[in-house]
């Protein structure tokens, strides 16, 4: 069983939806019950990984390969480094914390609802596991369906327009990454005479700038839609916005990853030359500081709980893309460790508004105000989430905010300068919310008597507490899972990156200039 | 010497309060709390009695926190006698703070939330006193600006104490935007923030060299200090932090967090003689605060913002002897100030607390009715003014000494803001305490667990001076001492003295002649009464701006009309060039699979051309 442990993680949603689909529609109880336990089978499945993953060892682990459609040279190949592990492990915990935070929320289709939830789950799963081109990007397009139907079905008043929006956005952009690949595919079968989808082997080909520009913008479009990058952004509020909120946590948890882990999987190493490309890294950067802190200052002017996270989290998904295009290791570990975090603490807060729109079926923040006095447990939870996400230390939002801005003041010290802006922007919009609807008088007697959180609910956020407080006291084990992976990529995009001594302590200082 | 037990006992307190305060009984939240820092003061004792007399440092490694690359950032503490001095101030005056506040809290709702966050706050202070490197220093930080926000805020229905407690946590962000930069500024040079290695790094330098770079450093850890420490420009979060309950004024709003940016450069006074320039800066912004908060301090009447603005000045004060290299007088009147400061708070709050007002307009004559309280009082008010032989004289008097010898006009400014503070102090004093009751008709003294820490911190008011910080202090900061002089020593306590004698004919002799006065003054006394309209050009030049632009600007313009204006435009000619396209749709299954063929031919070649161009 063991050497299958990837597919085993990869097929439990999967397998549990199948059965899933046995249960008959009416008996919704069992239902719920079936992928409450199926979420949960693919979390306990994936823990294995943490003590089977080897820090120390280089290159992909775990792999599992077997020929798939020899005619077109496609394998199924997945295997993990430290940058897909970590992303597994969010995946597969954020995963069965929506699955639990939808029971009384869900009461129409349940069974086909569940049963999107758990396909997602293998289709995201799979997108961090391939090491076949070809695998990810079937993966890749898995994963729009069921979050269109959770939208579409699902979702809130103007549902279709958000589902149609969201599908067709992001179908755009992979069509252009479709071109991309089989750019890449095309030009290895000239190089070495036979076809393959596999990234090792894609990694051995030696492109010269100008394609390498081209397939990078080609990715650049699949990539910058999903995570989002301004200007390509505008889905995601509306996405948000009509989602319900487990469909929420999971677009913004793990779903936006996929974009960020699509440039550091492949847009890094397979296009080294480009990435490094001045002109390319301005614009990737610019981009990054423009989502930082145009995402925080429209972020602080909404009026809709749900949009105002929608946009914080264009905000820091654009902390995550700058420690990328910081191109070296501390922006790229961060940028991983911000990944991880936003996916706690984003996820957080949209359970948070879930649970006051199940209890008021609205999410404009005028509806609110003094629910401290009404719900304090609900209170504390968000004050942790809040403070989480504004990058409060021992909390692990500090952790990967500190360490991008670290990278990015290495690579450049305007860009970190900039970018810090977004850390003041951060608490302003955040406790400017917390505010208006949880402190001062409850002015809205609908809101008198909200009960506080159950003991459910309380479950839900419990695990992303105690993660959130693990990342921020101790993240040692983070940094030496990702130092070999980073290192790697660095080494590959920057091949004299580590031959330059570091800078000794008592060296002269340069001037500042 | 375990050294992590002193802030493990707050947090432990901070915990059970937090946990199981709600359903606990008052006692059990006041054992918990009190007993946590009672606990933290006596391990603080012992282990500084074991390390006496603490000529090195003495430095504990728990855990690697971060390691990157080859920097490695640790939870590591350390105490030198900087840090003990820290220490005393903190663990001390926070459980007299303690103590008093189980007497001023006892009628409020949310009394476990309050020693809850009170010890919150000790452990964040702890650790940033113990810190032993830059990212644990900024751990404490942010924790003790957090706290300073929860108990703003404590008052949450208050939409006054809500909207302090967000301007007093933003307003730091905005100082920790310099402090994190200059974090990194550190890292990026030294690949290293532990103190030890980075100031050893500095202190080899050879004095020119790397000028720039420490000066880039210094000035913006002083931007951090300046938020943290309630400095121009940063200072308008902490007025409005009055909100608090007062003993939170008194504790963090006085005697320890907002010291935090003069122990910090302090901390970094290595960094600072190696870059005159960034002193330079410390200096000026030290004194401009001193002079500029005092003057506002005159013309207050809400006797809590009277002692607010009383300690941004005296930080004015603190930064001063840095800024002319004078950092052991610094801590010295950190030390003092810590005392009559919360002192003064105190003291207010027993006021509040048997009045229910803090306007010194509806005051008066409270002498009689208040005796603990009005000597106390006194006491610390003698001790600011620099009164001889009160501790306030001592380190007032060193660091007016030492900016004497580093720039005389520094000198008068401080002289003159000297008499200001007396004044405003004594105008505060009289105006409580003599004269006829202005509408109020019932009043009572506090109940012991209030007056006993009154008393205690007004002996420390008076004769804390005797212990001599700075002396001790001497071999951490090599600055030489300045020689003694009796002339400005003699001239700053004269000033001090007509301070409170003009106070005394204002307010006592001659009463009325203060308003007449105020009004002959006219447009200036208006100026300073509304504290130069800072807070309204803050408004108007950030604020409004950004909310405005952010709302229509960049919102509803740019990304709702421009950006997803152009997205929805494109699907909608999409569509319309969808209905043109229709035509070919002729449901013949090959017809397709020649369009699916040409199409994909064509977008390769197109690929093909543009890639194999180059």
């Amino acid at each position: 069983m063991s050497e299958h442990l990837l597919s085993i993680v990869l097929f439990t949603p999967l397998a549990g939806m199948l059965i899933l689909l046995l249960i008959p529609s009416g008996r919704t109880g069992l239902i719920r019950l079936w992928a409450n336990i199926a979420g949960f089978a693919g979390f306990a499945v994936s823990l294995p990984l943490l003590w089977r993953f080897d820090k120390n060892a280089s290159g992909f682990q775990l792999v599992e390969r077997y020929e798939w459609i020899p005619s077109l040279g496609a394998r199924y190949i997945v295997g993990i480094d430290g940058i897909s592990l970590l992303l597994v492990m969010l995946t597969t915990l954020i995963g069965a914390l929506a699955i639990l935070s939808s029971w009384s929320a869900i009461q129409e289709k349940v069974k086909q609802y569940y049963a999107m939830f758990l396909l997602q789950q293998t289709g995201m799963l799979g997108v961090f596991l391939a090491l076949d081109f070809f695998l990810f990007f079937v993966f890749w397009e898995v994963v729009l369906v069921p979050m269109y139907f959770i939208i579409g079905v699902w979702g809130g008043p103007r549902k279709l327009y958000a589902a149609i929006k969201f599908f067709l956005y992001t179908l755009a952009g992979s069509v252009l990454m479709l071109l991309g690949i089989l750019t890449l595919y095309f030009q290895h079968f000239r190089q070495y005479g036979f076809y393959t989808f596999e990234i090792a082997e894609l990694m051995k080909l030696d492109l010269p700038l100008g394609l390498q520009q081209w397939v990078f913008w080609a990715f650049f479009i699949g990539f910058a839609i999903k995570v989002p990058m301004f200007p390509f952004h505008t889905w995601l509020p509306d996405a948000h916005v009509e989602a319900p909120t487990a469909g929420s946590v999971i677009l913004a948890s793990i779903l936006l990853k996929m974009g960020t882990y699509g440039f550091l999987r492949f847009s890094l190493p397979l296009l080294p030359k480009a990435s490094i490309d001045p002109l390319i890294v301005k614009i990737l950067v610019g981009l990054s500081l423009v989502a930082i802190i145009y995402g925080a200052l429209v972020s602080l002017m909404q009026q809709d709980w749900k949009k105002l996270v929608a946009y914080s989290s264009v905000s820091h998904l654009g902390f995550c893309t700058l420690g990328i295009f910081a191109l070296n290791p501390n922006g790229l570990a961060g940028s991983v460790i911000q990944q991880i975090n936003h996916g706690i603490s984003t996820g957080m807060l949209f359970l948070i508004v879930g649970i006051a729109y199940e209890r008021r079926h609205t999410r404009e923040i005028a509806e609110y105000g003094g629910l401290a006095h009404v719900m304090p447990k609900y209170a504390t939870v968000f004050a942790i989430a809040m403070l989480s996400s504004a990058g409060l230390p021992l909390l692990n939002g500090f952790i990967g905010e500190f360490t991008i801005l670290q990278g990015a003041f290495e690579a450049n010290r305007v860009w970190a300068a900039l970018a810090a802006t977004g850390v003041i922007l951060g608490a302003a919009y955040l406790l400017w919310l917390y505010q208006r609807t949880m402190l001062g008088q409850v002015t809205n007697p609908k809101n008198l008597h909200l009960p506080d959180l159950n003991l459910r609910e309380l479950a839900v956020f419990l695990p992303l507490i105690a993660w959130a407080l693990w990342i921020g006291v101790y993240p040692k084990p983070y940094f030496e899972v990702l130092e070999k992976p980073v290192t790697q990529i660095v080494e590959r995009v920057r091949p004299d990156y580590f031959r330059k001594a570091p800078v000794p302590a008592a060296a002269p200082l340069e001037v500042l200039r | 010497m375990q050294l992590w037990l002193i802030p493990a006992f707050p947090l432990l307190g901070f915990l059970l309060n937090g946990i199981f305060g709600r359903r606990a009984s008052k006692a059990f939240v006041n054992a918990v709390a009190v007993g946590a820092v009672l606990a933290s003061f006596m391990w603080t004792l012992k282990t500084l009695g074991a390390l006496w007399p603490l000529d090195e440092a003495h430095l504990e490694r728990y855990f690697t926190w971060i390691q990157a690359g080859d920097v490695r950032i640790g939870f590591d503490l350390a105490v030198d006698r900087l840090s003990a001095v820290m220490l005393l101030v903190v663990t001390g005056v926070g459980l007299l703070i303690h103590i008093y506040s189980i007497g001023y809290m006892a009628h409020e709702g949310g009394y476990y939330r309050f020693f809850a966050y009170l010890n919150l706050f000790m452990f964040f202070m702890l650790t940033l006193v113990l810190a032993a490197n830059f990212l644990l220093l900024f751990v404490g930080w942010e924790g003790v600006g957090l706290c300073s926000y929860l108990l703003i805020g404590f008052w949450f229905l208050k939409s006054s104490a809500t909207n302090a407690a967000n301007k007093a946590f933003i307003v730091n962000r905005v100082g920790d935007f310099g402090f994190s930069l200059g974090i990194y500024l550190i890292y990026t040079h030294f690949r290293s923030l532990d103190f030890g290695e980075v100031f050893d790094a500095v202190s080899r330098l050879p004095v020119e060299a790397g000028v720039g770079t420490l000066t880039a450093i210094g000035l913006l850890l002083l931007v951090g200090a300046t938020g943290k420490s309630a400095q121009i420009p940063l200072y308008v979060w902490l007025p409005d932090a009055m909100e608090g309950p007062t003993p939170v004024s008194a504790l963090i709003h006085a005697a320890t967090m907002v010291t935090a940016g003069v122990y910090m450069v302090a901390r970094c006074s290595v960094v600072y003689l190696h870059a005159p320039l960034a002193m330079e800066a410390v200096a000026l912004i030290g004194l401009a605060t001193a002079f500029f908060a005092a003057t506002i301090g005159l013309t207050q009447f809400d006797i809590k913002k009277v002692f607010a603005y009383s300690t941004i000045s005296q930080l004015g004060y603190m930064f001063l002897g840095a800024g002319v290299g004078a950092f052991g007088a610094a801590i010295y009147h950190l030390w003092t100030h810590a005392f009559f400061k919360a002192l003064l708070f105190l003291g207010a709050g027993s006021v509040i607390h048997a009045l229910g007002e803090q306007d010194l307009r509806r005051m008066g004559g409270l002498r009689a009715k208040t005796p603990i309280t009005f000597w106390t009082l006194l006491a610390a008010a003698l001790s600011i003014s620099g009164v001889p032989l009160t501790a306030g004289f001592f380190s007032k008097d060193e660091i007016l000494l030492a900016a004497y010898h580093h720039a005389p006009w520094m000198y008068w400014a401080g002289t003159l803001t000297a008499g200001l503070t007396a004044f405003y102090v004594f105008r505060a004093i009289f105006l409580a305490f003599f004269g006829a009751p202005r509408g109020w008709s019932y009043a009572h003294e506090s109940p012991p667990v209030m007056t006993v820490p009154l008393v205690l911190l007004a002996l420390l008011s008076l004769a804390g001076g005797f212990a001599p910080v700075s002396r001790w202090l001497a071999p951490m900061f090599p600055a030489g001492e300045g020689r003694h002089e009796t002339l400005p020593v003699a001239i700053s306590v004269a000033a001090g003295l007509a301070g409170i004698v003009v106070a005394l004919l204002f307010y006592v002799a001659r009463p009325g002649l203060a308003d007449r006065v105020a009004a002959r003054l006219g447009a200036l006394y208006r100026l300073v009464y509304n504290k130069y309209f800072v807070d309204e050009i803050y408004q108007a030049a950030i604020l409004r701006p950004v909310i405005t632009g952010s709302e229509n600007m960049l919102w509803r313009t740019v990304d709702v009309a421009w950006i997803d204006g152009a997205v929805n435009g494109i699907a909608t000619r999409a569509r319309a060039a969808g209905d043109v396209l229709r035509r070919i749709q002729s449901g013949d299954l090959r017809s397709y699979a020649a369009w699916v063929l040409l199409g994909s031919l064509a977008l390769l070649l197109a690929i093909g051309l543009a890639g194999g161009g180059r």
